[in-house]
């Protein structure tokens, strides 16, 4: 639909954009990306004509741009520019008509049926038709800019080519508009070109994206191929780290901050747990980054308050977080800054123990009751109680991703074969348990020392882990059964 | 009843009021009635049809013309201060015909029309350097700097007049009052030599009205929505050039018809060239024979130059719009 083949040009003799390729097919939506002074708006110009192109050449449905006349270029093409003022009063619909401009010919043409149509159907996608008599002047700068959005649309050319259409628009406007362009690009086979500032929003709505730096095409493809952490480093000269968008199979950036956070030489210690009857609980000064299986705040995040908290065995668990939730908020702790697990076991009798190696230390917290012990292997129909082997690991050292994955599966690997030394048999299928039916775990690190890479069984803190989370589970168990005994 | 329908009815009432008011006041005060029915009075009917009726319709056609460019060239620079006057339009086109009538120029088969059109020549060029000045100094065309090249080449220009004025001596002295313009003892000739460069001018600006609608939001803009930029330019500047010179032919250099006629339209009607181009028209033509009328009985026997009374409103309004347009926020 829209080819650019080897297009240069700028001001004068400066030669903003250099030799650029690219193609989009109809119906398709590319972003364009790159930090300021890239040559992104002067791409943008020489695409829709208002600047010559050195050399090289811009076609539409295959035709030279230069070929179109005027108004016929506008009847296949829509631009949305940024954002100007303006020194007389337009209301809305004036504003919004004039997208017809191209449809109209002759000295007396009139308003048709059609041209009406159009401009109704853009005010209500960009949904300001309630404002048709309004001044723009009197307008926030985001309704503004949707209703020049509202004026491209009605020129309902099959190319829209916009400039950072998400300017001076909150995150739900933001949202809107792109889900209403991309809605058109689908239904209507509009082929889009925008120019994007948030990297991430580009990520989530282009089917293709163009990296560009110095008036060059640096990276062109779908976004898991150009928005990469390594490309975006060295484009926008700024430190940044991929993660995956949580609905939708494309890549997004965060920006890591030039600022360091206060490295207060915090240590996780076995003796600042608190231990009591109602529960098992730690607060660090700093927040930890953890990955566990709690009640409230599952997940990964990062968090100050660690919660083990005792309930009674005929605690209702139906509603359990909301009722976590009022207890965290009751004991003056804030929920959003609190992991919280709750246990039917004893919490007195909590093992915590710390561990030292050479890159620092971890700090191990294990209640265990082995009421209702489980044999995953064995698929048999069980009622759903109250966990009982709650295992928290805290580690003095910074852990990749994979370390966090790796210390769960050592310390899952622990606890079971601590299962199979104390031999607790899970009493429906008379084998050994491998746990019981809803054991909690909790990876929790401090982010700051050494980096740790890998957590597996044969590293440093794996080993630790391994052996601490066996020690204090074989442990938590005798204390457990010496209890019932008693 | 529609909001444009309205705006027509009322502005042409206006008109006809104006041209009504014009004819029959006066050191001889005329009826109405003689207007359908000359034979009333013969010698009334007389001053009514050979003085004061080419009188106003003169400054009727001179006021439509202004306040038309006018309305065009807001547009065209997107700049609400502008007008024939301001830019300095008018002043180029006095100096052509002051040339005119100094060399004692005459083009063959022109005729009466040579003064009209050298002023014309005039103006364009005038418009055109103003223009091109103004983007030099300051390439985004900020209203001020418009402004400004504007009175630098209309006071430069105004210095030439002088100077051409000094060295005729007597003979031209007339022309110092024709400056601050007049429509007075012109009679039907002078309408005669204008009216076909009023009408083309008009209509050739009200052709471009859509694209003047384009042209607010930015020459940029204005291209992306398919607009003809430099064809549409070039016509709105020659429309203009038009209706000044042939204004300034007849009545010499009036100020500011072009700034309040449009801004009042736009104030009451919306900025909608479709209709800002017409009304001003009718509403510029009303407001100069008011104008007019007043120059010519306020110190009766002694008549004002009409230029006089048009400064003395046009100046507040000019101050006001430069005020709101600063201080208004965008």
């Amino acid at each position: 639909m829209l080819q650019i083949e080897n297009l240069s040009g700028g001001y004068g003799d400066k030669k903003i954009v250099d030799r650029i390729s690219f193609g989009v097919e109809k119906g398709r939506m590319l972003g364009i990306l790159g930090p300021n002074g890239s040559g992104k708006s002067t791409l943008m110009k020489l695409i829709s004509g208002v600047l010559e192109p050195t050399s090289g050449v811009v076609r539409v449905e295959g035709r030279p741009l230069g070929d179109f006349p005027a108004k016929e270029l506008a009847r296949k093409m829509a631009v949305l520019p940024q954002l100007h003022a303006h020194a007389f009063s337009h209301t809305v619909r004036e504003t919004v008509s004039l997208g017809r401009y191209p449809h109209q010919s002759g000295w007396f043409s009139s308003w048709s049926a059609e041209d009406e149509a159009a401009v109704q159907e853009a005010m209500k996608l960009m949904d300001i038709s309630q404002y048709e008599s309004t001044l723009l002047e009197e307008m926030s700068g985001g309704e503004q800019q949707r209703v020049f959005v509202a004026q491209a649309l009605a020129q309902n050319a099959a190319v829209l080519l916009l400039d950072e259409p998400t300017n001076h628009l909150d995150i739900n406007h933001q949202k809107e508009l792109l889900d209403t362009i991309k809605k058109q690009a689908i239904e209507k086979e509009l082929t889009v070109v925008s120019i994007f500032h948030d990297i991430n929003l580009a990520s989530m709505y282009c089917d293709e994206l163009l990296l560009m730096d110095a008036g060059r095409v640096v990276r062109k493809g779908e976004p898991h191929e150009v928005v990469r952490a390594h490309d975006v480093e060295s484009v926008y000269q700024t430190r940044v780290s991929n993660h995956p968008h949580p609905e939708l199979p494309k890549p997004q950036i965060t920006l890591l901050p030039g600022v360091r956070r206060k490295t207060a030489g915090q240590q996780v210690k076995a003796e600042d747990f608190l231990v009591t009857p109602e529960f098992v609980a730690y607060q660090s000064q700093l927040p930890l980054k953890t990955v566990s299986s709690a009640v409230v705040n599952a997940g990964s995040g990062w968090f100050r308050n660690f919660l083990n908290r005792r309930v009674d065995a005929s605690y209702n668990i139906d509603n359990s977080f909301e009722e976590m939730v009022e207890y965290i908020e009751g004991s003056g702790l804030k929920a959003t800054d609190t992991v919280a697990m709750m246990t039917a076991v004893r919490t007195e009798h909590a093992i915590v123990r710390e561990y030292a190696g050479d890159f620092g230390s971890i700090v191990v917290a294990v209640t265990a009751g082995v009421g209702n012990g489980v044999d995953v292997s064995q698929a048999v129909a069980r009622e759903q109680r109250v966990g009982t082997i709650n295992t928290w690991i805290m580690v003095n050292g910074m852990l990749s991703d994979e370390a966090f994955i790796q210390a769960m599966i050592t310390a899952t690997e622990a606890k079971t074969k601590a299962l199979q030394h104390e031999e607790v048999i899970d009493p429906l299928t008379g084998t050994i348990a491998t746990g019981t039916s809803t054991d909690s775990c909790l990876v929790a690190a401090t982010q700051q020392g050494e980096a740790l890479p890998y957590a597996g069984p044969i590293t440093e803190v794996g080993k630790l882990i391994g052996t601490g989370v066996f020690e204090c589970t074989v442990e938590a168990i005798q204390l457990y059964r010496e209890a019932k005994k008693a | 009843m529609n909001k444009p329908a309205l705006a027509y009815l009322v502005s042409l009432i206006l008109l006809g009021g104006a041209v009504v008011l014009g004819v029959t006041v006066g050191t001889v005060p005329i009826s109405p009635a003689i207007i359908w029915n000359p034979s009333l009075d013969e010698a009334a009917a007389n001053i009514l049809w050979n003085i004061r009726m080419p009188r106003v319709v003169l400054a009727g056609l001179v006021g439509a013309a202004l306040a038309i460019a006018g309305a065009a060239f807001q547009g065209l620079l997107k700049n609400p201060l502008a007008d024939p006057y301001t830019l300095g339009v008018s002043s180029g086109a006095a100096v052509g015909a002051v040339m005119t009538l100094f060399f004692g120029i005459s083009i063959p088969f022109l005729g009466l029309f040579t003064l009209p059109v050298i002023s014309m020549i005039g103006a364009l060029i005038t418009m055109l350097t103003v223009m091109g000045f103004a983007r030099l100094v300051d390439r985004s065309m900020k209203m001020e700097t418009v402004i400004l090249t504007g009175i630098i080449f209309s006071s430069f220009l105004g210095s030439i007049m002088s100077l051409m004025i000094a060295l005729t001596g007597e003979e031209l002295r007339q022309i110092i009052g024709w400056l601050l313009g007049s429509v007075s003892m012109r009679g039907w000739p002078y309408v005669q030599m204008v009216l076909p460069f009023v009408l083309i001018g008009s209509f050739v600006l009200w052709l471009y009205r859509r694209e003047l609608n384009a042209m607010l939001f930015g020459e940029e803009r204005a291209q992306h929505l398919g607009v003809d930029v430099k064809r549409s330019k070039m016509a709105i500047l020659i429309g203009g050039s038009v209706l000044t010179g042939s204004a300034v032919a007849v009545s010499g250099t009036i100020g500011f018809v072009g700034l309040v006629v449009p801004h009042m339209t736009r104030l009451v009607w919306g900025s909608d060239h479709r209709h800002v181009l017409p009304l001003s028209f009718i509403n510029g033509a009303a407001l100069l024979i008011v104008c007019d009328l007043v120059a010519r009985t306020i110190i009766s026997p002694t008549e004002l130059p009409i230029g006089v009374i048009t400064a003395f409103i046009g100046a507040p309004v000019f101050a006001f719009i430069f005020f709101r347009q600063r201080r208004g926020g965008l």
